[in-house]
């Protein structure tokens, strides 16, 4: 099961879980996705260590996408 | 042939799209670094050798301005100090939140990493992560870089000025970073402030107890790739 989550004050939140096979899972995950992407949140795919990658639509074989806010130099 | 490192970044896939906020910066590089490491060394030369100068050239004239040429002296330790400081203030740890996000922040921080950093950042606070320009130890709202003998304090952090940023327990704050960090290094780099740079052992000595170790690993760490032995 593929999991879309989002960083926030809980520590995260799990916003959809979908399986390629059930077509409305996937399109809630998909409307969730580009909800939080209208918010300002940037998803990422964790492609293994050291490794990531932004995403702009939701990756359907990834297990795990994150969804973080924007970083800016302090 | 060097072997591949087990852990080293991949090449950029897309730009970090927090650069478009720095446009008018260079997207730092190894030269980049090498000249920002200059500029720094020479910045302090500034600050140190005047006064230097000041405490010997009294002391000649007359050593009767011994309380003076003492002043100088501790001007030219102390200003030094004060940025070395600021440079260690980019991975103090920040307030808490609640235990409970705390600690299912952690648990998904602990997924991103493998069993020695999770060890560390356990132990330290801090996370300890290889990439091409070399190696960095990544807080919560800064990230320190070994490269080429000099340690690189950057300030950079979840954006202050989006309301949900403040509320992040401390393992969301480090997996921001570490994700952008991961999807595009030198982008990371160039949206951080540089908050001082310079000789590791000045840094060494700012850097709170707890997370010396994790200093002392990434310090290591750096000396074994430079060797080329890793």
């Amino acid at each position: 099961m593929s999991k879309l989550i989002r960083m926030d004050h809980t520590g995260h939140s799990t916003l959809a879980e979908w399986s390629a096979e059930d077509p409305a899972a996937v399109q809630a995950a998909v409307t969730a996705f580009r909800e939080q992407l209208d918010n300002g949140y940037l998803a990422m795919v964790s492609t293994g260590p050291g490794h990531a990658e932004q995403v702009r639509e939701l990756p359907l074989d990834a297990s795990l996408v994150i969804l973080r806010l924007p970083i800016s130099g302090g | 042939m060097a072997a591949a490192e087990p852990h080293a970044l991949a090449p950029a896939f897309e730009v970090l799209p927090e650069t478009a906020a720095v446009h008018w910066r260079p997207r730092v590089d190894d030269d980049r670094l090498r000249r920002l490491g200059v500029l720094w060394t020479l910045t302090t030369l500034a600050h140190v050798v005047p006064f230097v100068g000041a405490a010997i050239g009294l002391m000649v004239l007359n050593p009767l301005t011994l309380p003076v040429a003492l002043a100088c002296l501790a001007h030219a330790w102390v200003i030094p100090e004060l940025y070395a400081q600021r440079g260690a203030n980019v991975v103090r740890p920040r307030a808490r939140a609640d235990a409970g996000p705390e600690r299912r922040a952690l648990g998904l921080l602990g997924d991103l990493l493998d069993h020695d950093a999770r060890d560390l950042h356990a132990a330290t606070g801090l996370v300890l992560e290889p990439g091409r320009l070399g190696v960095w130890l990544v807080g919560e709202a800064g990230a320190l870089l070994l490269h080429q003998g000099r340690v690189y304090c950057f300030c950079i952090t979840v954006d202050v000025r989006v309301k949900a940023a403040s509320k992040l327990p401390s393992g969301d704050r480090i997996a921001h970073l570490l994700l952008a960090l991961r999807a595009d290094e030198r982008g990371f780099a160039t949206v951080a402030n540089l908050n001082f740079c310079g000789a590791p052992w000045r840094l060494r000595r700012r850097i709170n107890r707890v997370m010396a170790p994790a200093f002392d690993a990434a310090v290591a760490l750096h000396a074994s790739r430079s060797s080329g032995l890793i």
